[in-house]
């Protein structure tokens, strides 16, 4: 019903009041963030220091790592809940190679591969099967934490090689982490994967709509396998950083990352019903959720607080987006 | 027929209204206006519809049809005009508030429930109780069995699951509910959309029925033939503004398509000197466990080939099967020579044979993303580089196919969900077009959308095949097979009844063979 009297030369795009830029959901993230940044810095004098700057760091860059992938999945219209677990069964393996006497860089090929064998197990059981990815990766959520319990007990892994403590306790450069080093390649790989790529594209076009995009050609379970798979080697990638961090394995390890990734992406904008959202936004996202729990911290909140929280953060994120473009005017038939 | 309700509509009949004396108006809108961000949807429109009488909505796409129709069942709020029933002022908040007052809507796809049966999807919400409060199962058959009776719809078993029924069928269930609550003002928005001619005939019956019943009627549908046949009154609408209103028998079809334009549209198809080559695709023995059975055609080089038959015939299955979207149990194709064997739309599209789906919304385009990203969807390969993407490539290759094919929009970067369902179909073409293919398969390429686009996709689909392009067209439009095709394939019930040359074919021979009426 838009449709103008006939120019004949259509316009590539039509240019953008300013305002569509200043109101955008980046933007409000751009503000949020400095906002809370004010407030952490008067609520303590502490906060300015680099190297606490630093440490707040380590409170985001797992979970935004693996957020970064679920962002695409989400976008693509799944999900995976089963990200802790897949930590928590690759950090277990790591654990076992290390009683086996592995070095280094075989505890980083092993958590890499746990993690990409769960995803790919996710991902056939979603395509293959054609069940939905919430009811696929709520079962093993339980199955992977599961194995995890039954080989541990309530025993915990140690003994850990010094030479594994760069990846989650080790700096680059003066205050600046591995962890965020890794976390910020990954945001840029994403982003040029996400924005950039023609399977960025098709991720976004099955997310809008699966039918149309399988009929155009897109091969649907192939991307979304992808996808899985990613979200399965980010998770064990984050399992080697954690693991290394805490130099210890407990099967309780990681437990409601994947509640707060699945936060950060929505808080980042893109759509829980899939097949909108960006990478800019999902960092922005997890730098706010770090100087959150930090500040919070700060002020000497307990965990279960924070848990509570993150909860209510969920809810809110869910809900104001499809508020706010409600609100911006959306679609009418 | 069954006899007592024959002779119920006979005794009860209202006095029967004559459309050139009116009554006053059951419904009547007046200065109706309705805006959406940076849109006028309405402009100070009127319309009135009479007891007993069928009002035609007449308009092309995008005129503001729907919206209005949205705002007679409350699920819009007008920003200025007023409407009364029955010459009292009435305010329609909600879908629940427009329901009370007796108006109910029959859309193109009914918005019944599929799960319950008849008898529930007809007293859903206003179900017989018995004295405990519960709903009171024998009562709701008996009484629903009543309804269906009444309309002449008695072959409808009460018990039956909705899903288990067909278009036609549910329609009707959708008319007894309306009949059940005593609706006195009916809307038909496309009801014919995807009906067979015979369901068509039935449903007329039905509109029959209703006007004798003293119903207001408001039917839309983008057939003149249809609403010359059924109607008793017209109102035009242009651009979100009445153009006209008044008895359809003052007014020629000429007079309305040019109320309808603003301008003189002969609908005349496209004149063409078919240049025929070698065959491109054949076809033989393809046949699915269930829907389609031994096929085996000849497509040739700048051919247009007709697939006519009744919904249900298996032509867009079989079509769907030649582009990898569904599978054979056996049967070859062959493409200039080669054999293939397509096992995803993917494989087709890289092979040069591209299938246009029939249901534009749900299979064609991608609602969400902009103009130029649809049109691209199915050539990512040729316009990106290394997988990356090249969005001036994009830009050129959606804009050299949107402008041949007339598309209105203001810029390539806009969502393709504002558009109307005319130029969405442009998109629809585009995207699949822009693959260069071999062979495209269309499949019903104009079926709800304005004279206007529909022109355009003829005259596109004319230039096509002047170019050596090979064209399936699959269509239930007789004027458009005949226009169009250069032969014509039959369906009926999964298997290829006849192949006609259009050469002095005409609409009864095709129409019998379809339906399998010895001549």
């Amino acid at each position: 019903m838009t449709d103008t009297p006939a120019p004949r030369h259509i316009p590539d795009r039509l240019d953008k009041p300013l305002s569509s830029a200043i109101f955008s959901w980046e933007a409000l993230l751009i503000v949020v963030a400095v906002a809370i940044f004010a407030v952490n810095s008067f609520a303590s004098p502490y906060f300015l220091d680099p190297w606490s700057l630093s440490d707040l760091t380590f409170n985001f860059t797992e979970k935004a790592l693996i957020a970064l992938a679920m962002a695409l999945l989400i976008i693509s219209g799944e999900i995976d809940l089963s990200v802790a677990a897949i930590i928590a069964l690759a950090s277990t393996m790591m654990g076992m190679a290390v009683q086996a006497g592995a070095g280094a860089p075989v505890l980083v090929l092993i958590g890499i591969a746990v993690g990409l064998g769960c995803g790919a197990f996710n991902g056939l059981l979603v395509t293959k099967l054609g069940l939905p990815s919430i009811v696929v990766t709520i079962g093993t959520m339980s199955l992977f934490r599961g194995i995890a319990f039954i080989v541990l007990g309530d025993r915990a892994y140690k003994g850990y090689p010094a030479s594994f403590a760069f990846f989650g306790q080790g700096y680059v450069w003066w205050v600046v982490s591995f962890e965020l080093t890794l976390f910020l390649v990954a945001a840029v790989i994403y982003w040029f994967v996400l924005h950039r790529t023609s399977f960025g594209r098709r991720v976004f076009a099955i997310g809008n709509n699966p039918v149309a995009a399988q009929f155009s050609g897109v091969r649907v379970d192939r991307i979304k396998f992808i996808l899985f798979c990613l979200t399965g080697l980010m998770s064990g990638i984050a399992a080697v950083l954690i693991t290394s961090r805490l130099g210890s394995t407990r099967p309780s390890i990681a437990q409601g990352y994947e509640l707060e990734a699945i936060t950060m992406v929505v808080l980042g904008g893109v759509s829980i019903l899939g097949g909108a959202g960006s990478i800019l936004g999902v960092v922005l996202a997890a730098f706010i959720m770090g100087l959150v729990t930090f500040g919070l911290g700060l002020l000497n909140v307990p965990g279960i607080v924070m848990s509570i929280f993150i909860g209510l953060l969920l809810i809110i994120v869910i809900a104001l987006p499809i508020v706010w473009r409600r609100l911006r005017g959306g679609r009418f038939a | 027929m069954d006899t007592t309700a024959q002779h119920k509509m006979e005794t009860e009949r209202p006095e029967p209204s004559d459309p050139s004396e009116p009554s006053a108006p059951r419904l009547t809108l007046s200065g109706i206006s309705k805006s959406f961000p940076g849109v006028r949807a309405l402009h100070d429109v009127s319309l009135s519809l009479y007891p007993g009488q069928v009002t035609a909505l007449i308009g092309e796409n995008g005129a503001g049809k729907s919206t209005l129709v949205k705002i007679m069942t409350g699920i819009y709020q007008p920003d200025a005009g007023t409407i009364s029933i029955d010459g009292a002022a009435v305010a329609l908040h909600s879908a629940h508030a427009a329901f009370g007052h007796g108006i109910t809507a029959i859309h193109q796809e009914t918005v019944l429930f599929d799960d319950l049966s008849v008898a529930e999807n007809i007293f859903l919400g206003h179900a017989p109780r018995t004295r405990f409060g519960t709903i009171d199962w024998r009562t709701m058959r008996k009484n629903a069995r009543e309804v269906l009776d009444t309309m002449r719809a008695g072959h409808i078993d009460a018990d039956a699951r909705l899903k288990d029924l067909g278009i036609a069928n549910k329609h009707l269930v959708a008319v007894a509910r309306a009949m059940s609550i005593d609706a006195r003002i009916v809307i038909m928005d496309e009801p014919t959309a995807a009906l067979s001619m015979k369901e068509i005939e039935e449903l007329f019956l039905l509109i029959e029925f209703l006007k004798s019943e003293g119903k207001a009627v408001l039917f839309i549908s983008h057939k003149f033939d249809e609403i010359y046949r059924i109607a008793d009154r017209y109102t035009v609408f242009r651009d979100g503004e009445m153009v006209g209103a008044g008895l359809l028998k003052d007014a020629d079809q000429g007079q309305i398509v040019r109320m309808m334009v603003g301008r003189n549209v002969d609908h005349i198809f496209p004149q063409r000197q078919a240049n025929i080559g070698a065959p491109v695709l054949s076809v033989a023995g393809l046949s699915h466990p269930t829907e389609f059975d031994d096929i085996g055609f000849e497509l040739r080089k700048g051919e247009i080939l007709g697939f006519y038959g009744l919904v249900g015939a298996g032509r867009s299955e079989v079509m769907q099967a030649i582009s990898g979207i569904t599978r054979t149990s056996k049967g070859t194709i062959t493409l200039e020579g080669k054999t293939i064997a397509p096992k995803s739309a993917a494989d087709s599209i890289e092979a040069g044979i591209v299938y246009v789906p029939e249901e534009r919304g749900k299979q064609g385009v991608v609602i969400g993303l902009p103009i130029f990203q649809n049109v691209s969807l199915p050539s990512l390969k040729r316009t990106s580089k290394s997988g990356m993407l090249r969005l001036a490539e994009e830009f050129a290759l959606a804009r050299s196919y949107t402008e041949r094919l007339d598309l209105r929009a203001s810029s390539l970067s806009q969502d393709v969900g504002t558009l109307s369902g005319g130029n969405q179909q442009k998109i629809v073409i585009a995207k699949w077009l822009a693959t260069a293919p071999k062979v495209i398969i269309l499949d019903e390429p104009t079926k709800g959308i304005d004279i206007g686009s529909k022109a355009a996709v003829h005259g596109f689909m004319a230039e096509l095949v002047a170019q050596g392009l090979s064209v399936i067209m699959v269509s239930s439009e007789l004027p458009e097979i005949l226009g169009m095709s250069d032969r014509v394939v039959v369906m009926r019930e999964g298997r290829i009844a006849a192949v006609h040359d259009n050469k002095g074919l005409d609409a009864e021979t095709l129409v019998r063979t379809a339906a399998g009426i010895a001549a």
